[in-house]
């Protein structure tokens, strides 16, 4: 989902970057804040940004026959709310764009939008309706992640048709065309993603279970034995 | 406790065997091209040349396997450290008690 560096427009570019950068100016106050009123909750916003920095770090094969990285937006985006997520996902792809030459500066704004904005979103969209579906947590975290990787790579295919539609067929053209590219690829990746949440949140709901309490991820104690 | 490690094992497999069976199936026919790359090749076939050069590029195929190696490292020991401080947290009262007794 990375647009590699010099890849947009500049007015694209431009463009993607004041849509991103109040999510990400939100997101850093919505830390800021979460870490003041709760400084327990600071161990749980390293394990939300440690688990998208691992998870976009690699690169899996996939049954289209190329690979392609999952994202890990969804844990964080389903813990805290998805505007936490707005800056820590910004932080990695900053890194990436740094230091690996993976996305670039310019393509900052339309990266962030994608990874840190949409995919958190989607997730936590998905999250909610799933436990207003009477859907357990686990189950919500599975969607949560599963759907917040996919619509980080939607969102990329979108914003590439849009930059450069396609000469005949215009933008649903290129729609088509990017959506080649990333989507398919993507689904099993996401399924899998949704799957290490589970064990994820399996640990998280033993080792830190006043936490996710607090936070309104799980029932108190003793109406959760009952239940 | 015992259905919860085959739970926790069923998953890990799964995870396993979602990555690991586009491998067997492709053959290794498949070259596996990174995503991003493929769409910068097809928005470069288009004629569109790059107007900005990244800031830093690693050197080599290697050094940026390695760049990448480190940011899974970095996330990893954050992860890890952050899930046994919570799990070594919620063991602590248990053994505390029992050194209690012990103790001199």
């Amino acid at each position: 989902m990375h647009i590699a560096e010099g890849f947009l427009p500049a007015p694209h570019a431009i463009g993607w970057t004041v849509a991103a950068a109040p999510f990400v100016v939100h997101g850093a106050r919505a830390v800021v804040r979460e870490v003041r009123e709760h400084p327990e909750s600071t161990l749980l916003l390293g394990a939300a940004g440690a688990f998208t920095f691992v998870l976009s770090a690699i690169k899996l094969p996939s049954v289209t026959g190329s690979s392609s990285h999952p994202t890990g937006t969804g844990a964080g985006a389903v813990l805290f709310r998805p505007p936490v997520m707005a800056l820590l996902g910004t932080v990695v792809l900053l890194f990436q764009a740094l230091l690996l030459a993976h996305g670039g500066l310019t393509t900052l704004g339309a990266n962030a939008f994608a990874f840190a904005v949409v995919g958190p979103w989607a997730g936590y969209g998905a999250y909610r309706l799933a436990r207003a579906l009477g859907a357990g947590l686990l189950p919500g975290v599975f969607v949560a992640l599963a759907l917040a990787d996919l619509a980080t790579y939607v969102t990329t295919s979108l914003q590439l048709a849009l930059a450069f539609p396609d000469a005949s067929s215009g933008f649903a053209g290129a729609v088509v065309k990017f959506l080649g590219v990333f989507a398919l690829t993507q689904v099993p990746l996401a399924l899998a993603e949704g799957l290490l949440g589970v064990l994820l949140f399996r640990v998280l709901t033993t080792s830190a279970r006043p936490e996710l309490e607090r936070l309104g991820l799980l029932a108190p104690e003793p109406a959760e034995e009952r239940g | 406790m015992t259905r919860r490690r085959l739970v926790t094992a069923l998953l890990v497999l799964a995870v396993l065997a979602l990555v690991t069976l586009p491998l067997a199936l492709g053959g290794g026919e498949a070259g596996y091209a990174g995503t991003d790359g493929q769409a910068t090749a097809a928005i470069e076939e288009s004629g569109y040349t790059p107007w900005f050069e990244s800031v830093f590029s690693p050197s080599s195929a290697e050094v940026e396997s390695g760049l990448f190696a480190l940011q899974a490292a970095i996330g990893g020991g954050v992860l890890g450290y952050v899930l046994g401080r919570l799990r070594g947290r919620r063991a602590a009262p248990r053994d505390a008690g029992r050194t209690e007794d012990a103790g001199p």
